[in-house]
């Protein structure tokens, strides 16, 4: 019955998206207030609705229902509770699932957070996310029910993907999603803009923090991937470069500009087509990344099936969703290119700068995600664009960027000085190459990458700082900055340690596979990793071999580490579980192989010394703090209360 | 120096900064492009020397052999017409096994080996990698025609 249930009110939930996205659109076109009145009843049910559905669906995973062919497929009687409602989402159905509830669930938090906009701009942007909305809808009970019954049931269920069992898997897709579909609301209200006419700072202003907060979560969402894909793959990466990461990443570097070009929208009024343009970029990016993984193109964990028709529903989609806004912007846009003129050394311009340098590295991934598979569509031969491709371009594209980061925010606002900008940092400047070039002379000798890496990491910090003391200078205590400049700084000062702790793992990461049997010991970076055997240990849903190694330093043991290699029964599937020894300047990271005797005395090991590793999720975490912290700044609350802040306090902030 | 100069340098820098980009990503994209080639190409020489390439298959039965250093492992990938030896040295993704699928990236070494610098882990058992199911689709239908 729950399942059916949940099938029924998804179908409830399509018709009100239906007229969430048509009723308000017309109403506002109209000037019919009754119409428009409708937008935000039938987004809150919409969400009533796909929630319910949602638990219709978990309940069918908790409690093992494998008359449902979903849960059949990725479930099994084994399977920890917890991990039988994360897979809930595990699936392609699930996760189809997911994305309308996290859509529904925006849609709602606009039709809530919105009194103080005027009705015809949230009739329309509600109007949108409801458009959008229908078109997932339609995906899910069309192509992908999550419902479908299974005829006779299954006895029991074929598991869940071993990979995918981590407690990072767990929020992993929620977070990045919040991202993903936190992205069509920067679009809706571009779309919105776009349809009234009315492209002005308060549209910038309305649509901003709904903008930084879905880069945000999708900053937190690419962050625990990467880490899952550090701790559970067993190698040891945290970015592959894979298609599956590229299609996350794109929408990110998107996201990234158009915040920054949002800032200039609001406080100059310039780049408003630009920052229309990339509020559409950016959510087609989503889209397309949403493509390419669930659509099966891509070979990774993410594709579950490959069906040619949801494929092509899609690209359809996909094709009317960009087609269709790309044809709005280019009827409208000419109509709204008035901006505020700056000089060519002003901060705008280095955000310009900015913007271009991040669709450029932009630009760069989607070729190299791309390409391949158009080469293969076309018959043209298979060919793979790898790691060593995405680190020779972005790296040198992404430098001037970070480099740029340290000028922009002490720019003055249409007309900056040079010569006075160079008194300012001059000091900074000679500290960071400084640090660049004699701080790897004391880890290994001069390498220009490492200079590279580290003279940036320190610019931008040094440039931080240079920023809170010229605040404070100014008479500002620290608390009494507005979030919005704590917020951009956090950010910032995030990325430095995320740079710098790139640059020490790439550049000082050691490794080593070894052969080990009982008492066998190897050294690496001053460790010693002495192997003491395996012991069988029993799971919930698999059997483990244990391994027991322990690290010792001057004779000393330190931690006593047990990776796992196990068998899950299900699927019969071998998984590596490795076993990390974090901390805040190096992880010891120990992964077994496979055994290499009958007696599975002796086994191949892999050590890795990782310095530094965690100051690139730290960094993260910045970022995402950031984040949170500028949507949250007062002047977004002020202009509820239809005030304007204080132009010292505007004209201040990021 | 006027303004409407200072915009024209300006506008040049911007247009040269991209030119240097795209010369930089295209130079890249050249230099790492990987093709894919099946085990038939291979053996017919079509493979290229010197350079890095992907090839892909199924392990071959009974074919995987490791040497004493416990770490080197030799294997004839097929796609079912013919086998190509590999040698790799390191530890082996949690889902190779004879008779699976198999995508390995290297360079052909001396005496006609590859010589394997990565063999790709794939996340799924019961899932065949693209390339190496496309070698076995087309060493079959090549067996089909001959055949006839």
């Amino acid at each position: 019955m729950i399942p059916e249930l949940g099938h029924f009110v998804l179908i409830i939930a399509l018709v009100l998206a239906i007229i969430q996205g048509t009723l308000p659109l017309i109403g506002a076109h109209r000037g019919n207030v009754a119409l428009m009145a409708l937008a935000r009843p039938t987004a809150q049910g919409q969400f009533v609705f796909i929630a319910i559905a949602f638990g219709c669906l978990a309940w069918s995973f908790l409690v093992n229902d494998f008359s449902v062919e979903n849960v059949a497929r990725n479930s099994f009687s084994q399977l920890p509770e917890v991990y039988r409602i994360t897979a809930t989402w595990g699936s392609h159905e699930g996760s189809l699932l997911l994305w309308v509830l996290m859509l529904a669930f925006w849609t709602m938090a606009v039709s809530v957070f919105s009194r103080h906009l005027p009705d015809d701009m949230v009739a329309r942007v509600i109007g949108v996310m409801g458009l959008i909305s229908v078109g997932f809808l339609a995906f899910l009970l069309l192509t992908s029910n999550p419902f479908d019954r299974l005829l006779p049931p299954a006895p029991d269920g074929r598991d869940m993907n071993p990979l995918l069992q981590d407690w990072g898997m767990i929020i992993h897709p929620p977070m990045l999603y919040m991202g993903y579909v936190g992205f069509a609301v920067a679009f809706a209200f571009a779309i919105a803009a776009l349809i009234s006419g009315k492209l002005d700072a308060a549209w910038a202003r309305w649509s901003r923090p709904w903008t930084t907060v879905a880069w945000a979560f999708l900053t937190l969402g690419i962050a625990l991937g990467s880490w899952w894909a550090y701790r559970e793959l067993g190698w040891g990466g945290w970015w592959f470069w894979d298609p599956t990461e590229n299609a996350s990443f794109m929408p990110w570097l998107a996201g990234t500009a158009l915040i920054h070009s949002l800032a200039v929208t609001e406080k100059r009024g310039a780049f408003k087509a630009w920052t229309v343009l990339l509020a559409l970029t950016a959510f087609s990016l989503s889209l397309l990344g949403t493509f390419l993984v669930r659509s099966g193109v891509l070979s990774s964990v993410h594709a579950f099936a490959t069906d040619p028709t949801r494929g092509a529903f899609i690209l359809g989609f996909l094709a009317v969703v960009i087609g269709g806004s790309l044809v709005l912007f280019a009827w409208r846009a000419p109509k709204m290119l008035t901006g505020g003129s700056f000089n060519w050394f002003s901060r705008e311009a280095m955000l310009l700068a900015n913007n271009v340098i991040l669709l450029a590295a932009m630009g760069s991934v989607l070729l190299g995600t791309l390409y391949p598979l158009f080469m293969d569509a076309l018959g043209l031969g298979k060919i793979s664009v790898g790691p060593p491709y995405f680190n020779a371009v972005f790296v040198p594209v992404m430098a001037p960027a970070l480099f740029l980061m340290g000028i922009g925010p002490l720019a003055r606002w249409r007309d900056a000085s040079l010569p006075d900008l160079f008194t300012r940092l001059k000091w900074a400047l000679a500290v960071a190459v400084a640090t660049g070039l004699l701080l790897p002379l004391t880890l290994d000798g001069f390498n220009p990458w490492a200079t590279l890496g580290f003279a940036l990491a320190a610019w931008i910090l040094l440039t931080v700082l240079i920023g809170f003391r010229e605040r404070m200078r100014n008479g500002a205590r620290l608390a009494s900055l507005p979030r919005a400049f704590w917020g951009m700084q956090m950010a910032h000062m995030g990325l430095a340690l995320g740079v710098a702790g790139i640059t020490l793992v790439a550049n000082y990461e050691q490794e080593r596979d070894v052969r080990m049997n009982i008492g066998d010991h190897t050294t690496l970076a001053g460790y010693t990793f002495t192997f003491k055997g395996t012991t069988e240990r029993p799971g919930p849903n698999y059997r483990a071999a244990r391994g027991t190694i322990e690290v010792s330093k001057g004779g000393k043991t330190l931690y006593v580490l047990h990776p796992e290699k196990r068998i899950y029964n299900a699927s019969g599937m071998a998984m590596t579980e490795a076993a990390v020894r974090y901390s805040l300047t190096s992880d010891l990271y120990v992964a077994l192989g496979e055994p290499l005797d009958e007696t599975a005395k002796a086994w191949a090991v892999r050590v890795y010394h990782k310095p530094f590793i965690n100051w690139l999720w730290i960094g993260a975490l910045f970022l995402v703090v950031g984040g949170f912290l500028a949507a949250s700044d007062r002047r977004y609350r002020i202009a509820v209360k239809k005030l304007e802040a204080p132009a010292g306090a505007a004209a201040q902030g990021a | 120096m006027k303004s409407r100069h200072k915009k024209l340098i300006a506008i040049g820098l911007g247009v040269a900064g991209l030119g240097i980009i795209v010369a930089l990503v295209l130079n890249a994209f050249q230099d790492n492009l990987v093709f894919f080639y099946t085990p038939t190409q291979v053996a017919a020489g079509e493979a290229p020397e010197g350079r890095a390439f992907r090839i892909g298959g199924l392990v071959e039965m009974e074919s995987v052999r490791r040497e004493a250093d416990g770490l080197t492992v030799r294997f004839l990938v097929t796609d079912t017409a013919q086998s190509i030896p590999v040698v790799y040295k390191g530890i082996l993704p949690d889902l190779f096994k004879e008779g699976k699928g198999v995508v390995a990236e290297g360079k052909i070494a001396d005496g006609g080996v590859f010589a394997a610098t990565q063999v790709l882990a794939k996340h799924d058992e019961n899932y065949m990698p693209p390339e190496a199911a496309h070698a076995v689709e087309q060493a079959q239908k090549a067996q089909a025609t001959l055949a006839k």
